[in-house]
């Protein structure tokens, strides 16, 4: 995720201190992974640096002094290009487990142990954001539902591939 | 032998039709409280498995263990009673009387166990509202979309305080929303009862449901709790 341009989406509705952008943060996408404070402020060094964002304020108190950003016509253009720039999809082409199933068929092993082991383990992941979707409100069920949409995508690979066990090893050991 | 604490098991189960290997030496065991996903791809023996373990279908071989009685041993009446009084049983489709309305539906099994239609009514409509279906139960099967005549059936699964509740695909005719919703309600509901549920499914996602599962492939089965 881009801290930068996420940062600056929020400083649209008006501007804010970077504890405020951390909290921000947090409470919408920083669910598994809140924000360092290092983060937020080296982020908004490099935002001001570009122009981007500006200093709207500084309250001077006993800590440190707190600055007050805001977002730059610059900024909103930036944010807007960003929002418009379709995501780049993920092509999945190395496959971990691909090469793990290939390998235990070249050496003998048991590959669908393999697969059983990861589905195993793939549904104790998605148990475990099923309990959070059950528990948490419409935000944790988007996100959880995002990530059990991926897992969900995997197992039907880990499915199809362990239907065709057989053929893939015709394929890969030598005659 | 019955693992420690179960409530049903099973011991090298084995079922044929015909030239057709079902079961091969089948397992299985769950405890009160517990739900299990029986996964596999179609025609390794999930469904077979169930069947057997909800004394439907006999097997040719193995033992089955319910609250230390041996199922295999007992007649078709005795079979049937154990079923209508101790098991619950929501399946993919088809499973409601089209001629009652949803309440009398859910009322059905109660009042094949001798309880009166007031008090067998009384009950059924708090399980319709359990499962947020309470609205159509002057309503018969006909008239209700698929995911509420689902949660009736579900209801009526769960009418009669099953100890085991066996669900067999039990949201493949809906769509996610649904689907997710009627598993939430099935789980919640048993676990509060500290019923078993023997969950056959191919989707992962009402998998997740489960506290654990096991693998069917070539009529036998895998505990994968016990592999990892």
């Amino acid at each position: 995720m881009s801290i930068g341009h996420t940062l600056l989406g929020l400083l649209e509705s008006g501007p804010r201190h970077g504890y405020d952008l951390k909290r921000a943060f947090d409470e919408k996408f920083g669910h598994d992974k809140p924000l360092h404070y290092g983060q937020v402020y080296s982020t908004m060094s490099r935002l001001l640096k570009n122009g981007l964002v500006e200093v709207d304020g500084i309250e001077a108190g006993e800590g440190p002094e707190r600055k007050r950003y805001a977002i730059t016509e610059a900024g909103i253009t930036d944010v807007q290009r960003w929002l418009a720039t379709p995501e780049k999809p993920e092509p999945y082409l190395q496959s971990t487990l691909y090469t793990k199933v290939v390998l235990a068929l070249l050496t003998h092993r048991d590959a669908a142990d393999i697969l059983d082991t990861q589905r195993s383990e793939h549904l104790r992941m998605m148990r475990i954001l099923t309990d959070r979707k059950r528990k948490g409100d419409l935000a944790d069920q988007l996100i959880c539902d995002h990530a059990l949409f991926h897992l969900e995508a995997d197992l039907r690979w880990l499915e199809l591939t362990s239907a065709r066990l057989g053929r893939l090893a015709k394929e890969v050991l030598p005659a | 032998m019955t693992p420690a604490g179960s409530l049903l098991s099973a011991h090298g189960l084995r079922k044929a039709y015909g030239p057709t290997t079902a079961l091969d030496g089948a397992e299985f065991s769950i405890h009160p409280g517990e739900v299990v996903a029986v996964m596999g791809p179609s025609g390794s023996g999930k469904s077979t498995l169930l069947h057997c373990l909800a004394g439907i279908v006999r097997p040719d071989a193995g033992e089955i263990s319910y609250n230390g009685q041996e199922l295999t041993g007992m007649t078709d009446t005795a079979l049937s009673a154990l079923r209508r009084s101790e098991f619950g049983f929501v399946f993919q489709f088809g499973q409601l009387v089209p001629e009652l309305t949803c309440v009398e539906n859910v009322a059905l099994p109660l009042r094949l166990n001798g309880a009166r239609r007031k008090d067998a009514e009384r009950t059924a409509l708090t399980w319709l509202e359990r499962l947020e279906v309470d609205d159509v139960r002057g309503k018969r099967p006909g008239e209700v979309s698929g995911g509420q005549g689902q949660r009736v059936a579900v209801a009526r699964a769960l009418a009669t305080s099953p100890r085991v509740v066996f669900a067999d695909e039990p949201t493949g005719a809906l769509d996610s929303l649904n689907g997710e919703r009627v598993m939430e309600l099935l789980t919640d509901a048993a676990r509060s009862a500290n019923a078993a549920v023997v969950l056959v499914t191919h989707e992962t996602r009402v998998a997740a449901y489960s506290d654990r599962e096991i693998v069917v492939r070539d009529g036998r089965s895998r505990d994968m709790e016990r592999a990892v």
